[in-house]
């Protein structure tokens, strides 16, 4: 009982060592190859004074650094595969192989790796003592795996997480550093201070007023899309009319074509209705709206699964296909129309290529996307780059609220869509 | 007569491996001078082939080869396994021309010969669908190919048939509009008759007011409009207008100042053209049934019946009708603001409108189908040409939406099935952290990121601080390229895996445990039930998202502006640019408004056939309940 308690226990332990292995086998196998790849972009070779590096880097010392490594990296990670399905195959409780067994004893000695011997032959042991006790073994086994599994996918997870979250906290950091304010080399600022959130505030940068711009196109937007859409999908979904079909495949059709090929006659449009440059925001709301119907599916495919029988009954009682819509449908529908809400509010946020065209020259028709996008051209990024990143945490954070708020709507709208086609 | 169609079969295979041996060895040749730089001296002929003339044969080659081969084994096999199915026969025959295999070409005629000779047994495997069970493996995938193969002649009929069905149904529509027409004038009531001249005359006339005066007022509209606007835009239509601009001499004061008087505007002309025409269709459209509502009106008043009065018809607007209140709205807009555009784009296809040709200082003018011409002209004269550039940009298109899709789908999935995993804690906290990148508006952290791997940017200073050197993240083609998909995958996994938790939660649990019990390894049952389960549900999904990404204009141009440019492309289109992305530089920086159409018509004929093709092929738009 105690020996295989013990073997379960080194295996364990082996298993994570081997886990270990098998990363940084993969690390130097990676970081050989791409020493590799990047040879050529290296120094040729160092001319005194050139460079003001830690660390000089020239082609021969990335030539060595790749041929160690990839000398290295290899064996290591073709070995410890090996061993990890061996160890795999000599820890199944309640049958653990004898041979993998003393394979990875084998593998243990020349390794000079103690643990490994030890488990194999505590295994050993233990498979002699008591080859009955079935349920207890394959209880003990079972976790053991499952532990392993579990610490790696914990790690796996992590990793995701660091590297999806990790640009964002560098913009947010960026955004309070004062010392410069182009790109650094450096993550964490020198100086700290509110200086770029002030001087979006200030009377002589114009990002109050696109945020406002901003705002008022999405919260039109998202009324009267959201309206549109709404009404479309519920007369698609529930009424069988004689135009119904060629209706949604001329819709399909136009669909594909690109949407900004239209870009320049709307744009020609607006201009001779006077909704171009400093008036942009109701060109914008106008083309945004016009248009919105044909992003119906979603929706449709919710209405879809209403069951008809509530429509039946309730104009078996009297009411009008109207009163079935508003007081029926709707409050049903809350989930998706939430989900139309969101997304038709959150549009208008990162539109900017309609909104570079139309806006153009003119700082106040600007949306906050063409106005921060501006800041980063090339005459303006190096007075302007921390500013931009403060903006950015200025127009994300109301977005990333309502977000997580409603985040359940919008999965929701998200998985049926998909679904549905 | 068996045997010799095997042997000449078996002679034509080897043949046609050792054209492709040969041009396998072509393009390797090819590629090894290429790196080289030195030429292939043929002293027959007394010809220099340079690496690109080989590199080009030998994919072309390559490519048809293949072809060839897999229709030889397939005519080779169906002749032996079942000569009656002649239709594999046939496809290896055209084939066979096409490659100039004359072994095969013979083989095949034997074949289809023969074919009569035997029972039609295959046509079974159509009827019955048991019967491709009773096939092993090789022999299984060989059907699928012939099959697909077999059903492109029949898919392209079944489009002509619906052409031809509709200009039947749009004839005889026309016909009916006519001779209706006249039926209705010589039966109709001298209200009905007056309704031929004023609109809306024959319902005003019975009390319908309502619909009367909307018919009237369109009338009236169309009238001012034609006169004011629709009839001199419309006359000159066809010529886009001649004259642009005047210039004379104007004496204010007594000084001689030059004036510019603007005449003909190309783009309005062409603009309020096709609004006319809309116009004119709608009005005939209006007439037909202000007069047809008139002479119904007719026949009901003979028969004595009810008349729909203006309140019944307010009350059927939001009851039975509720339809055409809810549609108006959406659809005026989809008219005006997408479909008179992109007729306005297609018509600019057409055109010579461009910088040079701009109005009001100057007009454009038809030119025909020269603009299309373009594509298939193959000249190097003056740079780049624009045939080469489209199919180097589409080919590019193409390979990214596959990229972005696939390692898209894939390590979303994987993901999923991760954080899903039993006994993983904190499952809420690993999503919201993804679901978090969304809510970001993209342009912040797609700028964000594309600043950080530029040349002065975060990476790229650490990189010269500590180590002295520098990557080309988006200076060199090829590492914009890589870098511009993985960045994309960082976009994309949170959507993917939102998307793909619910179906994985959806697949039955009970799979998983028989399968568990019969000794399946998780890698097994991803193989067997996972991915067939997922594919089936998602199959619509992958093609929406493969051509999103066809178009996905946000990640190409906030990460790198279609950067590095490179003079060998037509119009400073750039290495990493899309179809849609070099649309977009076309119309908004080079003012190049009919290339900008051609394109953006031919995205449209890229994305249609594909999504039409794939439509056809995967299951689960045929029969949907038919996943286990």
């Amino acid at each position: 009982m105690k020996m295989k308690k013990a073997s379960v226990f080194l295996y364990l332990i082996a298993n994570i060592f081997n886990t270990l292995e098998i990363v940084a086998g993969l690390v130097l196998t990676i970081f050989g190859a791409v020493c590799a790849i990047i040879k050529p972009y290296a120094v040729q070779e160092i001319i005194e004074g050139q460079y003001t590096a830690k660390y000089k880097i020239t082609q021969g010392g990335l030539n060595q650094m790749a041929t160690i490594c990839l000398a290295i990296g290899i064996p290591m990670l073709i070995l410890s595969i090996i061993l990890m399905i061996l160890i795999k195959k000599a820890s199944k409780w309640p049958r653990p192989s004898v041979g993998t067994n003393g394979a990875v004893m084998l593998i243990g000695l020349l390794d000079g790796d103690i643990i490994l011997v030890l488990a194999g032959l505590f295994t050993l042991l233990a498979r002699r003592q008591d080859p009955d006790m079935k349920e207890e073994q394959n209880h003990l086994g079972l976790r053991a795996s499952r532990a392993i599994g579990n610490t790696f996918s914990y790690i796996v997870l992590a990793i995701i997480s660091v590297v999806w979250i990790l640009p964002f906290v560098f913009i947010v950091l960026q955004s309070f550093r004062t010392e410069t304010t182009s790109q650094v080399g450096y993550i964490l600022p020198k100086q700290w201070g509110l200086d770029n959130y002030l001087f979006l505030f200030s009377p002589d940068c114009d990002f109050l007023t696109w945020y406002f711009n901003t705002f008022i196109i999405a919260l039109a937007c998202c009324i009267l899309q959201t309206i549109m859409q709404l009404m479309m999908a519920y007369t698609l979904s529930r009424f069988r009319f004689k135009l119904r079909k060629p209706l949604m495949n001329i819709m399909l059709i136009l669909g594909m074509f690109p949407g900004f090929l239209t870009m320049i006659v709307l744009y020609q449009v607006l201009k001779a209705m006077g909704l171009t440059q400093g008036n942009a925001v109701g060109g914008l709301i106008l083309v945004g709206v016009a248009s919105s119907g044909m992003g119906y599916y979603v929706s449709k495919g919710f209405f879809d699964t209403v069951p008809k029988s509530l429509d039946e009954a309730a104009r078996i009682d009297g009411a009008t296909r109207f009163q079935i819509f508003y007081k029926i449908i709707l409050p049903l529908a809350k989930p998706i129309v939430i989900y139309t809400i969101l997304t038709a509010f959150m549009g208008p946020w990162g539109d900017f290529i309609f909104a570079r065209l139309i806006a153009f020259g003119d700082p106040n028709g600007y949306n906050v996307a063409v106005g921060l996008w501006s800041w980063l051209s090339q005459s303006m990024i190096s007075d302007y780059y921390t500013r931009f990143c403060a903006g950015g945490v200025i127009v994300a954070i109301p977005v990333i609220v309502i977000f997580l708020f409603l985040q359940k709507y919008y999965v929701e709208g998200v998985t049926g869509g998909a679904v549905k086609g | 007569m068996k045997k010799s169609t095997t042997i000449l079969y078996k002679i034509g295979f080897i043949l046609d491996l050792v054209g492709v041996l040969v041009f396998l060895a072509l393009l390797i040749t090819g590629i090894v001078l290429n790196n080289s730089g030195s030429e292939l001296y043929f002293p027959v002929t007394n010809t220099a082939f340079d690496g690109n003339t080989l590199v080009t044969s030998g994919i072309i080659g390559l490519v048809v080869g293949l072809i060839a081969l897999l229709f030889t084994h397939v005519g080779m096999t169906n002749a032996r396994m079942r000569p009656a199915w002649k239709r594999v026969q046939v496809s290896a025959l055209v084939v066979s021309i096409l490659s100039g295999n004359i072994f095969v070409l013979i083989a095949s005629i034997l074949a289809i010969l023969d074919a009569k000779n035997y029972e039609e047994k295959i046509h079974i495997v159509y009827k019955d669908p048991l019967t491709y069970l009773d096939f092993y493996k090789k022999e299984r995938f060989v059907f699928k190919v012939t099959q697909f193969f077999v059903a492109i002649p029949g898919f392209f009929k079944k489009i002509g048939i619906a052409i031809g069905r509709f200009f039947k149904k749009l004839g005889i529509g026309l016909l009916n509009f006519f001779k209706n027409i006249g039926v209705m004038f010589v039966k109709g009531s001298w209200k009905t008759k007056v309704s031929y001249f004023v609109m809306g005359f024959g319902n005003m006339a019975r009390r319908q007011f309502l619909r009367g005066l909307l018919f009237l007022a369109f009338e009236a509209v169309f009238i001012i409009y034609m006169i004011f606007m629709g009839a001199s835009s419309f006359s000159r239509l066809t010529t886009l207008g001649e004259l642009a601009t005047v210039q004379y001499l104007q004496t204010v004061g007594g000084i001689q100042t030059p004036v510019v008087k603007y005449i003909d505007n190309s783009f309005n002309i062409l603009l309020f053209g096709v609004l006319t025409i809309f116009f004119v269709v709608g009005l005939l459209y209006t007439w037909y049934l202000n007069i047809q509502q008139s002479y119904t009106l007719d026949l009901l008043q003979k028969a004595e019946k009810k008349i729909m009065h203006d309140k019944d018809d307010i009350h059927a607007l939001v009851d039975q009708d509720f339809y055409k209140t809810l549609l108006s709205l959406p659809l005026i807009g989809i008219l005006v603001f997408t479909i008179l555009p992109i007729f306005f784009m297609v018509l600019v296809a057409f055109t010579n409108y461009d910088k040079n040709h701009f109005p009001p200082t100057n007009l454009f003018s038809w030119v025909g189908g020269s603009n299309f011409q373009q594509l298939f002209v193959w000249s190097n004269s003056g740079g780049a040409s624009f045939s080469a550039t489209f199919g180097q940009i589409l080919l590019w298109t193409l390979i990214w939406a596959f990229f972005a899709t696939f390692t898209n789908y894939f390590l979303g999935m994987m993901v999923a099935m991760l954080i899903n995993k039993k006994g993983i804690k904190l499952k809420k906290l690993w999503r919201t952290i993804l679901v978090f990148s969304i809510a970001i508006p993209q342009f912040i952290s797609l700028l964000y990121v594309s600043k950080m791997f530029s040349s002065g940017g975060l990476v790229n200073i650490f990189m010269r601080d500590t180590f002295g050197m520098t990557l080309p993240f988006w200076t060199d083609a090829t590492w914009a390229r890589i870098t511009v998909i993985i960045i994309n995958i960082w976009i994309g996994i949170p959507y993917l895996m939102l998307i793909t938790t619910g179906i994985l939660m959806n697949i039955p649990a009970d799979l998983y445990e028989s399968s568990k019990i019969d000794g399946a390894s998780p890698f097994q049952q991803y193989m067997k039930i996972t991915l067939p389960y997922m594919l089936f549900v998602t199959g619509p999904y992958l093609l929406t998202s493969f051509t999103g990404n066809m178009n996905n204009f946000n990640v190409i141009f906030l990460l790198t502006g279609g950067a590095p440019k490179t003079g060998a492309y037509y119009g400073s289109a750039g290495k990493t640019d899309l179809l849609i992305t070099w649309l977009y530089s076309l119309t908004v920086d080079q003012t190049n408004y009919k290339l900008a159409a051609v394109i953006g018509i031919l995205i449209f004929v890229v994305v249609a056939a594909l999504s039409l093709i794939v439509y056809n092929l995967i299951p689960s738009t045929k029969n949907e309940e038919d996943f286990a």
